[in-house]
């Protein structure tokens, strides 16, 4: 009976074309991985560290384990003293964005919306939180933590929490606007009618529109429906809210 | 080009393996945490989100 030898495989070499094709899967494979990452990753990352920063300065606040029992107020909220520039202000909460939080730095430029220690930057010429006008802040659609990406999900009554060192303010969102980029009479005091003086008192969120893109601006409309001096505690529904999920 | 790294890992086929792969999880992470990221911000401006006022 004959032995059967295994016979060994001869070792290919490594041609100019097969270095050069592997060379270029390695590449399509980092480069779809960048598409990738962009997409889904980077604002879970980024996002993420803003959310830590937030919590932080939350608990700067003032006491975060605290619950209000009592109802909101409607009467006439607290004085707000104006921060300084690039200073932090205040934590907005979004129940409708799930455990979503971010600091609210003053001013709406790149230094405090590109930050992954803030993210949302207050228009320093519109009110302050609670106050009579308009309460503008601006955030990133995507990239950067992009906080606003689901901006367009916000439905009528869904809640804005505002937590500054005096008090807790509740918005209740109302309607959303398509805008040019240039409309700037969307953070006048009265929403989209600058000549008017400012009577009740309205939040104002912008932000990029369409997804990934500068060419167009999407803002959501909310006003006051209440308020809570800080040392009351978290508003109810707040804190229900962020039990459930946690 | 890969096969010649896969020579070059020394011990049996699964230490190669866990080898390849440790070495495939470094580089996505510097990618993921450091590549791409400056990538993004060097060649991709922050677009203005705002409203001029």
């Amino acid at each position: 009976m004959l032995a059967r030898h295994r016979k060994r495989r001869p070792r290919s070499r490594a041609t100019f074309a097969s270095v050069f094709g592997e060379l270029l899967l390695t590449a399509g494979i980092i480069i779809g991985g960048f598409v990738g990452w962009q997409y889904y990753l980077s604002d879970a990352i980024m996002g993420a560290q803003q959310q830590d920063a937030a919590s932080n300065f939350a608990a700067s606040l003032g006491p975060l384990d605290r619950v209000a029992e009592v109802e909101l107020r409607t009467d006439e909220p607290p004085a707000e003293s104006k921060p300084d520039m690039h200073d932090n202000y205040a934590v907005m909460y979004i129940p409708r964005f799930g455990d979503f939080q971010r600091v609210i730095g003053e001013g709406a430029v790149p230094l405090v919306i590109d930050s992954l220690e803030q993210g949302l930057g207050h228009y320093e010429s519109s009110a302050l939180a609670g106050e009579q006008g308009n309460f503008a802040i601006a955030g990133h659609r995507n990239g950067l933590g992009g906080p606003f990406t689901e901006l367009n999900r916000l439905q009528v009554g869904d809640r804005i929490y505002i937590q500054t060192d005096v008090a807790w303010y509740v918005y209740e969102y109302r309607n959303a606007s398509y805008v040019e980029p240039t409309q700037i009479s969307v953070v006048a005091p009265v929403p989209d009618l600058p000549d008017l003086p400012a009577e009740d008192r309205y939040i104002t969120l912008t932000t990029c529109n369409p997804e990934w893109s500068a060419e167009g601006r999407l803002i959501a409309f909310g006003v006051l429906v209440g308020w809570l001096p800080l040392e009351d505690g978290m508003p109810s529904e707040l804190a229900e809210h962020l039990e459930e999920i946690a | 080009m890969y096969a010649a790294l896969w020579r070059v890992i020394p011990g049996p086929w699964f230490v190669k393996l866990l080898v390849f792969l440790v070495l495939i999880a470094a580089v996505a992470y510097a990618l993921i945490f450091h590549a791409y990221p400056w990538f993004m911000q060097t060649f991709f401006p922050t677009p203005d989100v705002t409203v001029p006022e």
